[in-house]
């Protein structure tokens, strides 16, 4: 077994074990990056160092010597990163976002070469990169989902041991999906932001991308926490989320909501995952049908408020401070012509959609009444965790599309999230776990939601699942 | 027809919080340019506010000094617009839900006391500095994210000399509860008028105008006085008011047009999303209305009750929260000479003060020195008014006690008639053209005889008794 194909918990005991070192782990995941991500494209920048910058010590702490991928939202001190925009070119932060600090004391090693997204996280194909796509391992014809495609695409591919990505309406979760990983959105204020490029700042987080449940919970153990540097991040006491990892489901109450299952989603994902909750029956859990009965509006509230925080946490990038700029004699087209050459279609898109919903004249019917629908999404959610543990979906609609299928109709592209969207909207943790393939052998991924705060279910069940199956273990042909 | 001018004030004012309202910057002033600046306050990518609790504190604390309402549930939102010197291009200020509302302040002006209606004090992040010159605009991010408060009246204000009075009253309150400087110089303390006329007894509002670059108190009080009269002019001559902000020029006396009708500025104020909102305990308003010292106007009523001092007097005592302190100490150390005391206070203090460049509450004398000193020269009459001046200042320069001072010049009064007695002899013998003045019934002269035996005495002698040792051998 090569060395990069395994698990971070498989390679820690190897470390501690002294069975191998640290520097061979890096060079045997930077050769499975030479050798696979030309067809990849996980990464991006990749011409340069791959190397961290800054070796930690790699025999203390609890990730130590595990290299670690970073989606190029992630804001790292002196090495690039520009969400994949052109606007942010050559952009080096002066600082280490927090979970990169947190990171780095607990021993993990860090890429220099970050993975690729969606411009600004905008996407669900990874389509919208200045860098270009990300081909999805299983089918390199075929999108790895979005926004953090790279994330998903290089655990999958084994280019990483494990990785970071963000989640506004599902990108860590999609991209899972699609990908044949597992992908967690930890509650809202779980992880901090602090140092994640805003894209929407009340639904964005931070997570993981793993090869299974227990790399999860390493990694959520070292990210979660308080941040005095994040004032959404929640004062709440961190578990130790391996201590749910071996536990039976025998009684778990689980909640099938009836508005996931509906006219569009696939029959070969819908089979798969109605094949995953008789399982979980099987296991000992209790399957109960629930109703959420606003998530038909999670799409539309999920494009207003997204976008106008989108179009004001966009607004820095002028051209003046950092990164591209146009320049032009007169400040105001220095910039407009900044802006215009500097952001993607897509970023446009939204820019002008979010600033439009908070114009004069349209704030009441468009931003506010979005505001007041979230609050009934998220009121849904709290009526049927009073009955269930978790509940379990589709985490996509599709199995992976071909690249260009839908990156011309952005209505069908923002569909494409329709199942991981109410998440975000809603605060709650969701996790994405692979639950079987189609028959043209493109993974599906099985969505578990728990209330705030409710990781510790997700892992359980999560662990519960894989121990029963083998999906988790399966490759891609590269 | 006659037209009444109705007036309202935006005052902004710079919290001296050590550090910025958003980050841990420092706030100091006068630093090189983007020395005091960190990726929060340069607004870089990723980077996320996070409140300074004192800084709100202070919010609340002027609100209370205010008479607001001070609100339990707060938020802040971003107001946007692109400017070089704001590097989020968002503001982050309060829109619909400000700490506090609805208070007043009352401003004694033209004869009148009036309670001038607040509509409401919110928190919020300074901009950065633009400094042009001939070729570009160079940008200083220092002063970006130092906490801010604005303080906006209702239209409520209908002269400029209670304009003038309402801010000065404003400057005093909070300086009285130092959480600002209320320096307009330094920029910490900055204001805009509004302005429009209204038929005398119309309810209804005029077209306004607002007025920028309003560099002093006095300023604004000049500019609504130019502003009523071009407005009267208009008016009169059946000319429309256009709405637009004008800027004052202190050089010519005059406001020119900046741009007219607020090109409908959209600012898209929407709810902070990563600042959550700020609850605010009933206990802890209490705890910092208890905080609160006594303000100027109360303390003014307890000066004249408590000490007997005249209205004027107590005014000039209570203008700041220093003098006043000062004041208060050294009228406790001498219960039996309040008036005297105060004199002193307005008078030869502040005369120290101006010789020695400071403020009168920086002079070191102690209140025990210095009621010494008072009965030392108006119960004892061991030196004379002059003289006791003169001990005062040498009192401020050296710490000294007076009477360490007197012993040590030797400046006590000769008050004994027979160490007197032969220096008016002396006097009256070399004088006899004055003598014979004085005999004659001009009672005026014998002030130069005085000044003769004062003379001699090097100011020691006691003038009165001089006088009347005079009075005595003459007549």
């Amino acid at each position: 077994m090569e060395l990069y194909s395994l698990t971070a918990h498989e390679l820690l005991e190897q470390l501690r074990g002294k069975k191998i070192s640290a520097e061979q782990l890096r060079s045997s995941v930077s050769q499975r990056i030479d050798d696979t991500d030309s067809k990849v494209k996980a990464y991006v920048r990749l011409s340069g160092s791959r190397q961290a910058q800054e070796q930690p010590k790699a025999d203390s702490g609890a990730l130590a010597g595990i290299p670690i991928s970073l989606k190029d939202n992630l804001c790292t001190e002196g090495s690039s990163t520009e969400c994949c925009s052109r606007i942010l070119a050559g952009f080096k932060p002066p600082y280490d976002a927090t979970v990169i600090r947190k990171l780095k004391e607990a021993g993990a090693i860090i890429l220099e070469t970050k993975t690729n997204m969606d411009e600004f996280a905008f996407g669900s194909s990874t389509e919208n990169s200045c860098f270009g796509p990300t081909h999805n391992p299983w089918d390199l014809d075929r999108v790895p989902g979005g926004s953090s495609g790279g994330s998903a695409a290089c655990v999958a591919a084994d280019e990483a041991i494990m990785a970071l990505g963000s989640d506004t309406g599902g990108s860590i979760r999609q991209p899972a999906a699609f990908c044949g990983v597992v992908g967690l959105k930890p509650t809202y204020g779980r992880v901090s932001r602090y140092g994640l490029i805003a894209f929407a700042s009340s639904l964005d987080q931070i997570g993981p991308f793993t090869k299974d449940i227990r790399d999860s919970c390493l990694l959520m153990n070292v990210i979660s926490g308080h941040d005095p540097m994040d004032a959404t991040s929640v004062e709440r006491e961190v578990p130790d989320y391996t201590q749910s990892l071996g536990k039976d489901i025998k009684g778990l109450k689980i909640g099938i909501p009836k508005e996931y299952f509906i006219e569009g989603l696939d029959p070969e994902v819908k089979n798969r995952v109605e094949e995953a909750i008789a399982k979980l029956k099987n296991l000992g859990a209790v399957i109960k049908d629930v109703s959420l009965p606003h998530t038909q509006y999670a799409v539309p509230v999920y494009y207003i408020l997204g976008t106008a925080e989108a179009s004001s946490n966009l607004a820095r990038f002028d051209g003046l401070q950092y990164g591209f700029r146009a320049k032009s004699p007169k400040l105001i087209e220095t910039y407009k012509k900044t802006r215009g050459e500097g952001f993607g279609q897509e970023a446009k898109r939204r820019i002008l959609l979010g600033t439009f919903a908070l114009s004069h004249g349209y704030y009441d019917a468009y931003y506010l009444k979005a505001l007041k629908v979230r609050t009934l999404i998220k009121n849904d959610f709290d009526a049927v965790f009073k009955d269930c543990d978790c509940l379990v979906t589709p985490t996509a609609p599709t199995p992976a599309f071909k690249i260009g299928e839908k990156s011309q109709d952005p209505l069908q592209m923002y569909l494409s999230d329709i199942y991981t969207i109410s998440a975000n909207l809603a605060g709650v943790p969701a996790i994405s776990v692979p639950c079987g393939f189609t028959r043209a052998g493109l993974p599906v991924g099985l969505q578990i939601l728990a209330e705030p705060f409710g990781e510790e279910t997700l892992f359980r069940l999560g662990h519960a699942y894989e121990q029963a199956t083998d999906w988790h273990k399966m490759k891609p042909k590269l | 027809m006659t037209y009444e001018p109705v007036i309202g004030l935006e005052v902004h004012v710079q919290l001296k919080t050590k550090t910025k309202v958003f980050c841990g910057c420092s706030t100091e002033f006068g630093a090189d340019p983007n020395t005091q600046v960190c990726p929060v306050c340069l607004g870089f990518p990723g980077a996320l506010p996070v409140l300074n609790r004192l800084a709100l504190e202070y919010a609340i604390k002027v609100g209370l000094a205010l008479n607001c309402a001070v609100q339990g549930f707060t938020k802040f939102d971003r107001k946007h617009y692109y400017y070089p010197d704001l590097p989020k291009n968002f503001q982050i200020s309060q829109y619909d839900l400000p700490i506090s509302k609805d208070g007043f302040l009352d401003v004694e002006a033209d004869g009148l006391n009036r309670a001038v209606k607040i509509r409401r004090v919110h928190l919020e992040e300074d901009a950065g500095k633009l400094i042009h010159e001939t070729q570009d605009s160079l940008v200083d991010l220092n002063r970006t994210g130092q906490p801010l408060l604005e303080i906006v009246t209702e239209p409520d204000i209908f002269s400029p000399e209670e304009a003038y009075q309402y801010l000065t009253g404003l400057k005093s309150i909070i300086r009285y509860l130092q959480v600002s400087d209320c320096d307009m110089e330094k920029g910490s303390l900055r204001c805009d008028a509004n302005i429009s006329l209204r038929p005398q007894g119309c309810a209804e509002l005029g077209v306004k105008s607002e007025i920028k670059n309003l560099n002093s108190f006095k300023a604004v009080r000049d500019a609504l006085g130019y502003e009523i009269k071009r407005h009267n002019e208009t008016l009169e001559n059946k000319e429309k008011i256009i709405q637009e902000t004008r800027l004052w020029d202190d050089k010519t006396g005059r406001t020119v047009s900046m741009r007219s009708k607020e090109e409908a500025k959209d600012y898209r104020y929407f709810p902070e999303p990563d600042l959550p909102p700020v609850v605010i305990s009933k206990e802890k308003i209490a705890e910092i209305r208890a905080s609160i010292p006594e303000l100027p106007k109360d303390k003014k009523a307890r000066f004249i009750k408590d000490y007997g001092l005249s209205e004027y007097d107590a005014a000039i005592l209570v203008a700041s929260k220093e003098s006043a302190d000062y004041a208060e100490e050294r009228l406790k150390a001498c219960p039996r000479n309040y008036k005297s005391i105060a004199n002193w206070l307005i008078g030869p203090m502040v005369s120290t003060g101006a010789s020695l460049s400071c403020e009168i509450y920086q002079i070191n004398i102690t209140p025990e020195n210095f009621a010494e000193l008072i009965s030392l020269v108006e119960e004892k009459q061991v030196i004379s008014n002059l003289t006791g001046k003169a001990v005062l200042e040498k009192m401020a320069r050296t710490g000294k006690s007076a009477s360490a001072i007197i012993k040590e010049d030797n400046l006590a009064q000769i008050s004994d008639e027979e160490s007197l007695d032969k220096e008016v002899d002396a006097v009256i013998q070399a004088n006899p053209k004055v003598v014979a003045q004085v005999k004659a019934g001009k009672e005026n002269s014998i002030m130069f005889l005085v000044g003769q035996v004062m003379k001699k005495t090097q100011g020691k002698a006691n003038p009165k008794k001089v006088q009347e040792i005079l009075k005595r051998r003459i007549v």
